[in-house]
């Protein structure tokens, strides 16, 4: 005989569970109790948030424990501490972020910020733009050329040195100890305080131009030298992870092992390689203290890598916000140097987007 | 268009460690021998010695002779890429080219040395290797795909259109059916019957039905033990070797006793 059973009203399979409104009512318990508690020693927005995190998580788990058991317990207290932590990393960006889009948009917006160059602003114009209400004049055209331009070359010196040091080190060398005297240098070299490489390049030239040789290629080669482990490192990796197989597969058509890592393994490897080069521009682009010893300073547009001293977005933050253009109206100067900080967030970024795109470009073609 | 492979006295070492031992066997043109035996009894290893694919492996050597219609290829001054331009293989996985479309795969051993072709030859030349890997009609509509959108079987069918397009002389399979099902491998099985009509082919296989089916000799490797190198027991016709087997130890292995 069969018999048809009837859904139960209160499922025995959800007993000793919470009800699912549950956090909801902790976390408006919590706010409450956090408010009355910080308007007895003083309110204000931060303690609040923080205090009201804190109890929502302990309500949580207590109400666990008592009801639902240890597991469960266990559960949200770990929870709490991941998303916590996550929050607490969040905080510092997003507040650098918010700063710098806070201080540094009125001087982006400011007419002919991007440009025109520092090349005749002097004091007297900025006090006068303090005193009568003028536009701010002056931007940072010199400096987004120069950074431009320094990082450029520096690529151009620092892609194939670092591609072909990988390929050395995956396809040719096969362990052998002068790849690992290789492996151990580059390690090196990823650690070296960045003004080292300022000093090497600064002593370099001269010692070969003779001294106080301060050109954009200078610091080119200073920013190269940071570049080139970075560049080594990432495509290493990537030319590690393209498996033995393909290569196989060539060597067995009777294709050459140059021709197969030319035509096949590169290819195979190229977004993960082109990503990694412009995560290491992007890590160069803001260096500071190279170009400093190795660019110099300059307030007017220079073109040419090769001669003069020139500008760059952190050098130009640098030396508004340490030498302001009148030292006694500093304001303009601090504007324009928050707008150049903004500008070069905005390109990092940019930088990365496109590392994301030029992944999925050349990224092997899936499809049927 | 299709070349014998004699071995005599071929000793395959990885560094100081003697993988196979002593392997004297004659492959003729326009047959296809199987080689069977128990995992780690050096098959794969010999295999890749007879177009010198095992160079590509750290500390893997070779001493003896093969003779590919009376040329050895361990003579000096032979280079390793006319070898395997010669001795085609395909390889366990099917491992197209993920960057590559079906095409371009099929050409792969063309393009990739940079050979010119006119597109009219490259085309008849896709055709005709597709064709020959009983794959043109499945495939003939999506030429521009990516190979790594095709299924198993027939990426594997994909990777023998692409050996033969660079027309060599003998096509070496190792376990070209162990990642497939049944009826990608019952395709691969037609495909290496109709192969053997142009080449000499040599195949590598766990599958003793398959050796059973396909091969018109057989060879069987054993190995003594852990540590021991691989050895040659039995070379014979495939119906001896199923049927009437010289060696104890064959017998055990083709009946099932062991392995």
């Amino acid at each position: 005989m069969a018999t048809l059973m009837t859904e139960r009203k209160r499922s025995a399979l959800t007993r000793g569970r919470l009800p699912r409104y549950t956090p909801y009512a902790i976390a408006v318990a919590a706010i409450i109790i956090s408010a009355a508690l910080l308007s007895l020693v003083g309110f204000n927005v931060f303690g609040w948030a923080v205090l009201s995190a804190v109890l929502f998580a302990a309500g949580n788990v207590t109400s666990a424990a008592i009801v639902e058991g240890r597991r469960k317990a266990t559960d949200k207290f770990a929870t709490s501490l991941v998303v916590g932590a996550f929050l607490v990393a969040l905080l510092p960006l997003v507040s650098v972020i918010w700063t710098v889009l806070v201080n540094g948009v009125p001087g982006l917006m400011a007419p002919g910020f991007l440009t025109t160059s520092m090349n005749g602003v002097t004091g007297a114009v900025d006090n006068a733009a303090v005193k009568d209400g003028t536009p701010v004049l002056g931007g940072v055209y010199h400096a987004l050329v120069g950074s431009v331009l320094i990082t450029l070359w520096a690529t151009i010196i620092s892609v194939p040195v670092g591609l072909l040091t990988a390929i050395y080190l995956v396809e040719y060398s096969a362990g052998n100890r002068f790849s690992k005297v290789i492996t151990f240098l580059v390690d090196v070299m990823t650690g070296i305080p960045s003004i080292v490489a300022g000093l090497f390049a600064a002593a370099f030239f001269a010692m070969i131009l003779g001294p106080g040789t301060k050109t954009g290629f200078v610091a080119a080669v200073a920013l190269s030298v940071l570049m080139i482990p970075v560049v080594v490192r990432s495509s290493e990796e990537m030319l590690k992870i393209v498996p033995n197989e393909l290569r196989e597969a060539a060597y067995a058509l009777g294709v050459r092992k140059w021709r197969t890592i030319v035509k096949v393994v590169i290819p195979t490897a190229i977004s993960g390689i082109a990503s990694g080069v412009t995560l290491a521009i992007a890590r160069v682009i803001g260096e500071t203290a190279p170009l400093l010893v190795t660019a110099g300073f300059a307030t007017s547009i220079n073109m040419n890598v090769f001669a003069g001293w020139m500008s760059s977005l952190p050098t130009f933050i640098y030396t508004q916000i340490m030498t302001p253009t009148s030292p006694s109206n500093a304001d303009p100067s601090t504007q324009r140097a928050w707008a150049a900080a903004l500008l070069l967030i905005i390109l990092v970024m940019l930088l990365n987007l496109g590392a994301r795109l030029v992944a999925r470009v050349f990224a092997p073609k899936t499809g049927r | 268009m299709s070349k014998r492979i004699d071995v005599s006295d071929l000793n395959v070492y990885y560094g100081d460690f003697l993988a196979v031992e002593d392997v004297n066997i004659n492959l003729e043109a326009k047959s296809v021998t199987a080689f069977i035996g128990p995992s780690g009894c050096g098959k794969s290893t010999f295999l890749r010695t007879l177009n010198r694919m095992h160079e590509v492996i750290p500390g893997a050597r070779v001493e003896g002779k093969v003779l590919l219609d009376g040329d050895n290829l361990y003579a000096d001054g032979v280079d390793p890429v006319t070898v395997r331009s010669q001795i085609g293989m395909v390889f366990q996985r099917p491992n197209p080219f993920p960057t590559m479309s079906i095409r371009d795969n099929v050409l792969a051993g063309v393009k990739l040395n940079s050979r010119r072709m006119p597109k009219s030859d490259a085309d008849d030349l896709v055709e005709k290797s597709l064709r020959g890997a009983n794959l043109w009609n499945e495939v003939k509509d999506r030429l521009e795909k990516p190979g790594s959108g095709l299924s198993g079987g027939q990426q594997q069918r994909l990777c023998i259109a692409r050996a033969i397009a660079v027309s060599p002389d003998v096509i070496l399979m190792d376990e070209p059916c162990s990642a497939l099902d049944p009826i990608s491998t019952l395709a691969i099985e037609d495909l290496i019957n109709e192969l053997k009509d142009e080449y000499t082919v040599v195949i590598v296989t766990h599958n003793m039905q398959q050796a059973a089916r396909v091969s018109d000799k057989t060879a069987f490797f054993n190995i003594a033990g852990t540590g021991k190198p691989g050895k040659l027991i039995e070379f014979a016709d495939t119906t001896t070797i199923f049927n009437n087997p010289g060696e104890k130890s064959t017998e055990d292995y083709v009946s099932g006793r062991f392995g």
